[in-house]
Parts: C-alpha cells; structure tokens; sequence
C-alpha cells in the first residue's frame, strides 16, 4: 500500500484542540468532524486538503485531549498519512487503532516543505520527496503494531484474538 | 530484578514475574471510564469487536460531565446515547446529572479507584488517579471500547522519569505551581511516553488534594502517567472513601530511571502558564501588567474542595475587579455541597462570582464561560492551547486557585503571596 499527496506543514506540539476544537465535539458524526479539521491554525486546510495528501509536522504531533475524534477528523479529510518528528501517546493510540497510517522522521519532519509532492511506501516506511528527489527511512513499527495494523485496527485483532 | 512502582503494578497486571521498558504487554483492567464525548464513539465501535456484553458491569464508569447539564440538543443526544447504554448493560457506575462531577474528582471521591489498580479512561486527564498509587491513563474512544468488550489493553511499558520531592511548598504554594514549574522545566513533551514518578521525604508534605493536581498534569508533560507512592494520607483517603483493599507496590531501590531530578518545594514560587503551552511557566509576580477578563476556578485539576477554600481565603471580605467575570465550579455534587455548608458560597458571591453545577464546560471551551476574541482568562484549568476557551485569538492563563483568586481580585496577574 503506497500513498501519494501534497503536503501540508506544520510546527511542533500541534494539539488536538487545533485539530478539532472542542466546540464540534458534540457529535461524532465524521464528516461533520472533517468539515472542521484544524480550522484554528490553518482554515485554509479544509477547502484546499485533497484525497491523498499527507501532513508533515514536528516534535509531539496530536498532544492533549484524548479524542479520538482527531485523527478521525484527519482521517476523514482525506489525508492519507501524518509524517512527524513524534507524536504524543494517545494520538499515536488512536491512529494506530482507527487505522491513520503515521510515521516517525525527524529528517522528513525537518526538510520536507509545504506544498511538495511526497510518496510513502507502507511496506518499506521509505518516504520519498518527489519534489526534491530526497528519499528518508520512518522507523519501523515493533512487530505487535504490525499485526494490529495488518488487522485493519484494534477491533478486528482482538475479534480475531481474544 | 529491580523495578519500578509503575512497572511493578503492569507486572502484576501482565501476570509476568517481571517487565521492563519497551515490552509491550496486555494488562487486566480494573476499571474502564468514559464520558459524553469518548464514551458514544466507543458505544459504536463495542459491535465490531465482536463480544454480546461489557467485561464487568461493574467496572465500567460513565461519566457524563463535559457538556452536561445538556449545553445543546446535539450534546443530549450524545447524553442520550450514553444513558441509553449503561441501561442495557447495567452499568453500576453511571452518574446522572444530580450526581455526576467532574470525572477524575468523581471517580476518587467515591472510591472507584484504589491503590495498585490499572484503569484506562477515554479521557486524558485519567493520569490524575497515579496520586492514589494507580496506573492509570488516558487512551481514546477504540481502547475503551476494547476495555468493555475484554477487560485488558495493550501497553508498551514506560520507562520512567524520578522526581524527588524534598522540604515542603510555602503557604498559599500549591501542587498547581509545583506541576507547573515541572512542566516549564521539561516541556510539553519531556516525559512523552514515560511515567512520571514522584518520590522523596517532601511527598508527606503535600495534601492528597495535591498530588491529585501534579499526577492530574502528567499528560502535559506527554506523560503516560505521573504516579505517587502510597503512605499514610493515601490510605486515610483510600478509607475515609470506602476504596476497595489497596494494592501496595513500591519502588525498589535499585530501579532504573531515565532521568531524576531533585526539587526544594521550599523554593517553588506561585506560577502562571501564559498562552499558548502549559510549559510557558512564569512567575506569577512577573503578570502584574496583563489585565484579565475572566477566572474560571474549577476542573479535574483544581475544583475539590480544598481548591475552593483557597479561593475563599482571598475572596474573604474582598470583590472581584469591575467588568471581571469569575466563575467557581465544585466539581463534584458532594463538594458543591461541602463548600455550601462551609459558607463559601456567602464568601464567594459577596465576591461577587458566579458560581455553576459541576461540569468540564468552560475548561474545554464547550460552554459556560466561553471567551471572546481577545479576551483573557486565568484559568485552575489544565491547558492554554490556542482556541481552548472559546475564540482562536483569546487567550488562557493556568494558576492555582490561590492566583486565580488574588488575580479576579486586582483584573490583573497577582501573585497571592502577596496578598
């Protein structure tokens, strides 16, 4: 599975509260969630995001609030995956288990520009800057996080396991 | 081998002799918490893991506390929909308006949680029950669900991060201020991923209402939890609330630690977080010159009843500032009353606050208390980010209740030390 995309760029410590605020969380309703992602750092996201595109930011992405309904948010968007330097526990949780692929690369996170086209190869975790021609490695994700992944997420690895 | 307080009681949880850093486990639940905005996405997702029932009707708690009492038609159905679950279920631990209180004050207060336990909440201020000597932590909406379905979660096992504690906090210092010139030390993200774990002769100095606030703030330090050895307060409190038998686990004293950092509470001053991190600590005599619109004195992190009692100390016989909006929320039903019965509420109204039912609302931004554009807020809340209380371009000031007092009572930042 491969993904290709333009990026949008962020800073560090992007908070799930810029991701959606708090104000939507009276429903859950994903399209209505998308339909606001990360409106209060970026209100051009929504109106400009397209199926595929890829988000790359810094140290600490998705810290604060446990809701899930940020990278279901994100998710929904279109965006097919987030690069960063880290993420913060519970993010990293939550995309792991509703299925957002992320990657953890400090070099990406560090050169890769917004606006640049950028393909990732989910098998291999090379991340490729088609517009610079720069290629760098994510970390691979431990052999457990493999599994729950090939699974499809958290649900159908525990229905299959337990 | 040697371990650590947390690793000991994932051990235990794992039915593994030992853990160490990194290992990933599958750990048995004592309890499982969501509220009225977690708790319906993980209603959703229980079918698709493929179990008729929850684990424990008993180990689960519904909280509905952020936008209730029902802030829109939108926020009661999402109530609707949690409601309409623990009926099914028969869930033991769901909490109507009336009872209900702010989920991690609640949970304590009645004895939910005891020392030794591991609990998940759906909630990322689940951390604060590491002041009982708990495992315990924030996860989302999936995790919960899985929670329910089979009482276990996956955990890659923290390393950990020691604070010692020595010498005690000056009057009218607080946990609050403690916490915050931790995080001011090592950043919004200096323990991502670890557990914070406070130690030393200077932890019997600090109330339980205390570490309840410093473990409560762990997350914002990107900790997976900020745990406290249990002594002689935590089993009074463990009693005095009808908790089951404690679990006790200890340090060994050859455990490993990432990092350990030594802390006087004797030299922390009053802090203040300005916007738009709760690692941006300042002194709070350094705020003299930023004038404030509102104080919210209330939340998970600073709205029991010892909080209430500092703002009231300050409030005593004074006013909050012209055009100053101050909101106090109790946040549970037994502390509104507790404080009611004490007088504080004469104390807090001659003040001229306002004072609301237990709710998360203004804290998250949901409402009661939203702020406008521009606008400035010192908040006993937990978070500054951006847009956090209301408008992206208002602004969040995390105190102590002692500084939010003194603060509401000048429209500008005061250190209560002063008063």
């Amino acid at each position: 599975m491969n993904a290709v995309g333009k990026v949008f760029r962020y800073g560090n410590n992007v908070d799930t509260d810029v991701i959606i605020p708090a104000r939507y969380l009276n429903t859950s309703d994903h399209k209505e969630l998308a339909s606001h992602c990360m409106e209060d750092i970026d209100s051009g996201f929504v109106k400009n995001v397209k199926k595929g595109d890829i988000i790359v930011a810094g140290r600490n992405f998705g810290c604060g609030s446990s809701r899930e309904h940020a990278p279901i948010a994100i998710k929904e968007s279109g965006i097919s995956c987030v690069i960063a330097e880290s993420f913060a526990r519970i993010f990293y949780r939550n995309a792991l288990n509703i299925g957002l692929p992320i990657l953890e690369c400090k070099a990406a996170s560090e050169e890769i520009a917004a606006g640049d086209t950028v393909s990732v190869d989910y098998s291999t975790g090379v991340i490729t800057d088609e517009t610079t021609g720069k290629t760098y490695s994510a970390e691979p994700f431990p052999p457990f996080m493999q599994r729950l992944i090939q699974a499809g997420g958290l649900a159908q690895y525990i229905k299959e396991n337990f | 081998m040697a371990m650590t307080i947390t690793e000991k009681i994932l051990a235990a949880g794992a039915h593994e002799p030992s853990v160490h850093p990194g290992q990933l486990i599958m750990a048995d639940l004592s309890l499982v918490l969501g509220n009225d905005i977690t708790s319906p996405v993980a209603i959703k997702e229980l079918p698709k893991f493929g179990k008729d029932k929850v684990f424990d009707k008993d180990r689960i708690a519904l909280v509905p506390d952020h936008f209730t009492p029902n802030k829109d038609i939108k926020a009661a159905e999402q109530c609707a929909c949690v409601r309409a679950f623990a009926e099914k279920e028969n869930i033991t631990n769901y909490f109507e308006v009336g009872e209900v209180g702010v989920e991690h004050a609640l949970l304590p207060e009645k004895g939910l949680v005891t020392a030794g336990d591991i609990v998940i909440g759906a909630d990322s201020h689940t951390c604060t029950y590491g002041a009982l000597g708990a495992f315990s932590t924030g996860v989302g909406s999936t995790d919960m669900a899985a929670g329910m379905a089979i009482g276990k979660a996956w955990f890659k096992v923290p390393s950990s991060i020691k604070f010692n504690l020595h010498g005690a906090l000056r009057p009218r210092v607080t946990g609050k201020d403690l916490i915050l010139t931790i995080i001011g030390m090592i950043g919004v993200d200096g323990a991502l991923y670890k557990a914070m774990e406070f130690a030393g002769e200077g932890v019997s100095s600090l109330s339980m209402d205390d570490r309840f606030t410093v473990s409560n703030m762990a997350i914002e330090a990107g900790a997976k939890c900020g745990i406290f050895p249990v002594d002689d307060k935590t089993l009074g409190y463990l009693k005095e609330h009808g908790a089951k038998e404690p679990k006790i686990f200890s340090s060994d004293p050859d455990a490993e630690y990432e990092k350990v950092y030594e802390i006087d509470l004797g030299t922390i001053s009053p802090t203040v977080a300005y916007p738009h991190l709760p690692e941006n600590a300042h002194d709070a005599k350094e705020g003299r010159d930023i004038r404030i619109d509102q104080v919210v004195i209330g939340s998970c992190t600073n709205g029991r009843l010892s909080d209430l009692r500092a703002a009231a100390e300050i409030l005593k016989g004074r006013h909050v500032a012209k055009g100053l909006r101050a909101l106090i929320i109790p946040a549970t039903p037994r502390v509104w009353r507790e404080a009611m019965d004490e007088g504080l509420f004469s104390i807090f109204t001659d003040a001229g606050c306002v004072i609301s039912p237990p709710t998360c609302g203004p804290c998250l931004g949901g409402y009661m208390g939203i702020l406008s554009r521009g606008e400035r807020c010192v908040s006993t809340t937990n978070r500054n980010f951006v847009g956090r209380m209301g408008h992206p371009e208002s602004e969040v000031y995390l105190a102590s209740p002692y500084t939010a007092a003194a603060s509401a009572v000048t429209g500008y930042i005061t250190d209560p030390e002063d008063f």
